[in-house]
């Protein structure tokens, strides 16, 4: 495909284990110089552990780097600077009590003493900034910037660190549309300069619209590295996948006309007084699924945590069932599931589970204040109780393995997830709030997932599915709640939704203002 | 108590406090880098014992500081690799070296010197000399000149080497690259890692001058104030300089105030003895309980507001997030 | 075989290795002070379990730090460090001492549930306000139960030379007790059977210690409070969100850690010194957390430790009369290397002790097969 001179980076044999479980099998490609290449996969499919290793943050079991031709030995994230490697990890690394100056400078002081140095980095620096168009303050502390600007701060942060290989790692995650067209931008002006850029993904969307070539890992392993122009969407789904993909009819129920969610000019501060959901409202009938999108951190969490009596609600109302929860009002989650409402919370092994604990002992994890919990002491007498439930589960919701005694964190993640919503689901809640319920699920358990919760949906409960998923949403919900700054930029109808319609207001365009595209789907 | 009094009571306050200022910025220096100290009562007690053996041995306080300073720095690396390299529980290690100190000064000193865990008295040779400025340029003025002599007297170089620990801490912290790369090691080590500087390794320059800090404590304690070593003879002290520490929101000046404070209400308390209110006697236990009450008044108005490093604590995976 | 077992022989190969690496550095250093390891410890064992007598005493102070060791565990569980067992020990002795001067002709087996009762009210009482402190205020529990230990020795040191003590008595300690109101002690029931053993303090409160460890074993393996109190420790935002109120079972679990510490004190003033003394639980507190570590914070491997530390503590004493130059403070250095290898080292030898135990499971399930 190309020759040895012009690659920049190339993988020879890679391999990389954590314990049983291996992350990357024998991964070889190259990468060409001055180019865009991007590296998909599902989760799981071992991208960014290919790329710490590259970073020097893991070491690999086997296998060999060749930087510009040459074996190099990356045994840390210095070696890898020095070797003018830099990386925008998808959790942000940066000290967000510090501010971007001292964030850009650490580890790259220059000096024992700051002093002049401050003035002489602010330079270099402002000098990146106006290269490649990407602005931030320098001297406000990070943790106070919108996570956008904070991913400026971190592509600006391997640059002045001299970067010539820059990887991005879900860079358009956290990102709006227009926010995703920007870092195009500023991804063509870097290879126009003659650097390199590695771009992990999932979105094959932005793999067609933004790269030269495209790798596929799949199960650790490269299925292909192709030239973009030469493939297509579904191609590459089919190799991230390993089989076509189906469109799925969707065929329901109409949902019911009773109300039994109903949350009106609701806000929510947090701590420091920042309001982070302001004055939305909103209705869940039986038998709906409302969808609530956005990108993250803006305000969709809070409402999910505030309808959960995780959070204080500061002005208006919520009503679910004969439960009201207004200011000043604190309910527990208790409260909340003996009166029908269940929570799937959105951080799975935070706030959901406790990962060092077997299966059996989470089986039962919220259910001991339900009244739930009283037929299954009835049902399963004697001291093997959490055990044997734990095995019934597990078997009615396939999670696999079926071994109650197994650590919880030693599950996947779908079937972890899959434990959780049928716990959730075992005390019959009659509103379901759910917060991410497919991240970090591989596919098959996504199709699971997903048709379980439309089962409830089909019985006529109320479901609310919070996600960062578009596709998801659009494939599961009946109306789309789209969030913006913690405002509500409208509910959409399924009839009016699309995934760039969505994508609009989640940028913070009203539901008026993308009024034509409604057109755009009815034709 | 008198106002003539109050130059002297502030002396003896300064005095009382450097042991806790060195431990407090001992801490400090470990609580930035991520490690959280329980251990400071634990080492300063080893540093003291050190400083009264070696001091004792040498004729000579300046060897007896080095001494102290050493065992200080072995205590604070073994408790460095365990919660670095070994990624151990922070909060149990600190804990265990504070009993290991315990038992281990009592128990070398029966073994050495057979006097209960006591260290040989110290001559003068094997002290601090007191300064002892006359201020004679103030002749004009005898209230001030006695004044100042009795704020400024009976101090050691180590009251001055507290101050310039303070003062050269500050500029490390907030004016240097050792200070960046220190915060960031305390909020977000993989912030750290990724920038390409070893997080173990900061964590264990931290822990050095943690151990030379607490060493000094410790030699303070016995050499200047004690005279030997008595077993115990840190008596909590190492608890109110972390105290100081969270109090003094890890903020270098702010900490030396707290220190202050401490040592204050200590000072007061051969003042107050005997003190009655309404004519009814204040037991003298009460009188030696402020130090203690003080310092859970002030956690308790502090709580909620502290600028504590976020990952304190917690040990660091390379590569996890 | 269940990976739970599994896990738990794991944890009591790791806790085995890490009592014979500090008995090693114990050794070493007794060794610097030139005198016999081996036979340093052939004392120890000699001194705890070589008479009757001396198992009396092993057990006493087992029951001792049973009690100890409970209490630090259940605050564990909640992953709070209370240290502060010694003045809580000392409160709860203070209502002990009280109830026996106030009711002197009642006789022990009517005054032994009111003393359990008081001491162990006392006992939460002085850890209620570090509790406090650390669920409504977030203020460090280790900092504040250590204050709290120091203001309990200056009140008691108040109260029973300014207030408790006899007139004229010059020694610092309160009133002694009735003989009525002394419990009895095992090693005389023994005698009573005509033998002639020398008297130790042993007495019914190691029933109590027992049947406590049972109780805290129900509590908290057994029931819907003790496993919501564990999943509070173990994620607390899990639980939080599980409907657990994470605050209240954080202070539950801290007072009732007091309590159980706080009956040492009845153990102390009724079985043993008959009378309220300064410092009757000096360093007690402490040999707790190196007995709830080594016992995994579970009841059983508590009392185990229990008796473990009782012989090291009692057979240390004896220690002091064979070699001179050997203090039995070497028990405090061995307790603290104890302590210092369960948070520091356990990470390390954890995965021997599992890779080992594996590979011993796993044969003995290959035999099995094979068969």
């Amino acid at each position: 495909m190309t020759d040895q001179e012009a690659s920049h980076l190339e993988f020879r044999d890679i391999s990389k284990s954590f314990g049983p479980v291996v992350a990357n099998n024998s991964v070889s490609f190259k990468v060409e110089r001055g180019t865009v290449h991007g590296l998909i996969g599902e989760n799981g499919a071992g991208k960014t552990t290919l790329m710490s290793m590259l970073f020097g943050l893991y070491d690999p079991d086997g296998g060999e780097v060749l930087i510009n031709g040459a074996r190099a030995d990356i045994k840390t994230p210095s070696d890898a600077i020095r070797l003018g490697i830099g990386m925008v990890h998808q959790h942000f690394m940066l000290v967000e009590r510090q501010t971007a100056l001292q964030n850009l400078m650490l580890g790259s002081e220059g000096g024992f003493w700051l002093g002049r140095r401050n003035g002489q980095a602010r330079r270099e620096i402002e000098a990146i900034q106006q290269r490649y168009g990407l602005e931030f303050p320098l001297d406000v502390p990070v943790g106070q910037l919108a996570v956008g600007i904070q991913q400026r701060i971190e592509i600006v942060k391997a640059l002045y660190r001299g970067a010539e290989l820059l990887i991005l790692d879900e860079p358009t995650s956290v990102l709006t549309p227009p926010e995703v067209e920007l870092l195009f931008h500023v991804m063509r002006d870097l290879v126009a300069d003659g650097k390199t850029v590695v771009l992990i993904t999932h979105k094959l969307q932005e793999v067609m619209e933004a790269t030269r070539n495209v790798t596929i890992l799949r199960h650790g392993e490269v299925v292909d590295t192709l030239r973009t122009a030469e493939t297509s969407r579904e191609a590459l789904a089919e190799g991230m996948v390993g089989r076509a993909l189906r469109a799925r009819p969707v065929e329901r129920k109409p949902c019911g006309e009773a109300v039994k969610v109903s949350v009106e000019n609701l806000t929510v501060c947090d701590s420091r007084d920042i309001r982070l959901v302001r004055d939305v409202s909103f209705e869940i009938r039986e038998g709906e699924i409302l969808g609530v999108a956005g990108v993250s951190g803006n305000g969709q969490s809070e409402i999910l945590r505030a309808m959960a009596g995780l959070m204080p609600v500061t002005s208006g109302r919520i009503r679910m069932r004969d439960i009201e929860i207004g200011a000043g009002d604190s309910i527990g989650l208790a409260e909340l599931r003996q009166r029908g409402v269940g929570l799937v919370p959105e951080d799975r092994l935070g706030e959901a589970l406790v990962g060092a604990w077997p299966a059996s002992e989470n089986a039962v994890l919220g259910l001991t204040r339900t009244p739930f919990y009283d037929t299954l002491t009835a049902r399963y007498p004697g001291a093997e109780m959490h055990s044997e439930w734990c095995g019934d589960l597990m078997r009615d919701h396939d999670v696999r393995p079926a071994d109650p005694a197994r650590r919880m964190s030693f599950f996947s993640g779908g079937n972890q997830q899959k434990l959780v919503i049928g716990r959730e689901l075992s005390f019959d809640p009659d509103v379901l709030l759910i917060g991410q319920p497919t991240r970090g699920v591989d596919i098959g358990a996504i199709e699971f997932i997903h048709d379980h919760l439309r089962q409830e949906r089909d019985k006529g409960k109320a479901l609310m599915v919070v996600s960062v998923e578009l596709e998801e949403l659009i494939a599961l919900s009946d109306r789309v709640l789209v969030m913006f700054e913690g405002r509500s930029m409208g509910v959409l109808d399924k009839s009016e939704f699309s995934e760039r319609r969505i994508g609009m207001m989640m940028a913070g365009y009203s539901k008026e203002a993308t009024a034509e595209m409604s057109q755009e789907v009815a034709e | 108590m008198d106002f003539a009094d109050i130059p002297l009571l502030l002396a003896s306050a300064i005095r009382l406090s450097i042991p806790l200022i060195f431990a407090a910025i001992a801490g400090l220096y470990a609580e930035r880098s991520g490690i959280i100290d329980i251990g400071l009562e634990g080492k300063m007690l080893l540093g003291a014992f050190a400083a009264g053996a070696v001091a004792s041995v040498a004729g000579n306080p300046y060897v007896g500081l080095l001494g102290a300073m050493a065992v200080g720095v072995m205590v604070s690396l073994v408790q460095g690799v365990a919660s670095v390299r070994f990624r151990g529980n922070q909060l149990v290690l600190g804990l265990a070296i504070n009993i290991i100190a315990t038992g281990l000064t009592v128990f070398v000193g029966i073994a050495l010197y057979a006097r209960g865990g006591q260290t040989p008295p110290l001559p003068d040779g094997a002290r601090f000399s007191a300064i002892a400025p006359q201020f004679s340029w103030l002749e004009g003025v005898p209230a001030l000149q006695s004044a100042l002599a009795g704020l400024a007297g009976g101090h050691t170089i180590l009251t001055l080497g507290a101050f310039v620990a303070v003062a050269v801490t500050y500029l490390v912290l907030y004016h240097s690259s050792f200070g960046l790369r220190m915060y960031a090691c305390g909020d977000k080590p993989e912030a750290l890692d990724s920038a390409g500087v070893s997080v173990y390794r900061m964590r264990y320059q931290a822990m050095v001058i943690n151990g030379l800090l607490c060493g000094a404590a410790g030699a303070y304690l016995a050499i200047v104030q004690g005279g030997a070593f008595y077993r115990d003879m840190t008596a909590g002290q190492g608890y109110l300089a972390l105290a100081a520490l969270i109090f003094g929101n890890w903020k270098p000046v702010r900490v030396l105030l707290v220190c202050q404070l401490f040592a204050a209400t200590d000072a007061l308390q051969s003042r107050l003895q005997g003190l009655s209110i309404a004519e009814v006697d204040v037991p003298v236990q009460a009188i030696q309980a402020m130090p203690y009450v003080l310092a859970i008044l002030l956690l308790a108005i502090t709580a909620g507001k502290s600028e504590a490093p976020l990952a304190g604590g917690k040990p660091y995976t390379k590569g996890q997030r | 075989m269940t990976a739970h077992t599994q896990s738990a022989l794991g944890g009591l190969l790791a806790s085995l290795l890490n009592i014979a690496a500090a008995l090693f550095l114990g050794g070493v250093l007794i060794l610097a002070v030139g005198e016999n390891p081996f036979r340093a410890y052939a004392a120890v064992l000699e001194g705890a379990f070589g008479t009757v007598d001396g198992i009396g005493y092993t057990l006493h102070y087992a029951t001792n730090f049973i009690f100890s060791g409970l209490g630090f565990a259940l605050a564990a569980h909640v992953r709070q460090f209370n240290i502060g067992g010694e003045g809580q020990a000392y409160f709860a002795g203070l209502i002990v001492a009280v109830l026996c001067i106030w009711l002197p002709w009642m006789p022990w087996w009517a005054l032994l549930p009111l003393a359990v009762a008081g001491a162990a009210l006392f006992g939460a009482a002085w850890a209620a306000v570090p509790a406090y402190l650390v669920v409504r205020r977030n203020c460090h529990l280790v900092i504040t139960t250590i204050m709290f230990n120091f203001i309990a020795s200056l009140l008691m040191i108040y109260l029973i030379v300014s207030v408790l003590r006899p007139a004229g008595s010059m020694a610092p300690a309160g009133p002694g007790l009735e003989p009525g109101q002394r419990l009895p002690q095992i090693i005389d029931m023994i005698n009573s059977f005509g033998f002639r053993f020398q008297p130790a303090p042993l007495n019914v409160m190691i029933f109590v210690a027992l049947a406590v460890s049972y109780a805290v074993y129900r509590a908290l393996w057994r029931t819907k409070w003790g496993y919501e109190l564990r999943a509070a420790g173990a994620n607390d935002r899990a639980a939080r969100v599980a409907g657990v109120p994470i605050g209240r079972m954080t202070a539950q679990a801290i007072c009732l850690s007091g309590a159980l510490v706080g009956l040492m004190a009845v153990n102390e003033i009724m079985g043993a010194q008959h009378r309220l003394t300064l410092d009757f639980a000096l360093g007690y507190g402490f040999i707790g957390i190196a007995v709830a570590l080594i016992g995994a914070n579970t009841p059983l491997g508590i009392v185990a430790a229990a008796v473990l530390f009782g012989a090291l503590y009692q057979g240390g004493a004896s220690l002091v009369f064979l070699f001179p130059s050997v203090s039995r403070e070497v028990v405090v250095v061995l307790q603290g290397l104890v302590i210092f290898f369960a948070g520091g080292l356990a990470t390390m030898l954890r995965p021997y002790a599992d890779a080992l135990t594996g590979a011993l499971l796993s044969r003995s399930t290959a035999k099995t097969e094979g068969a």
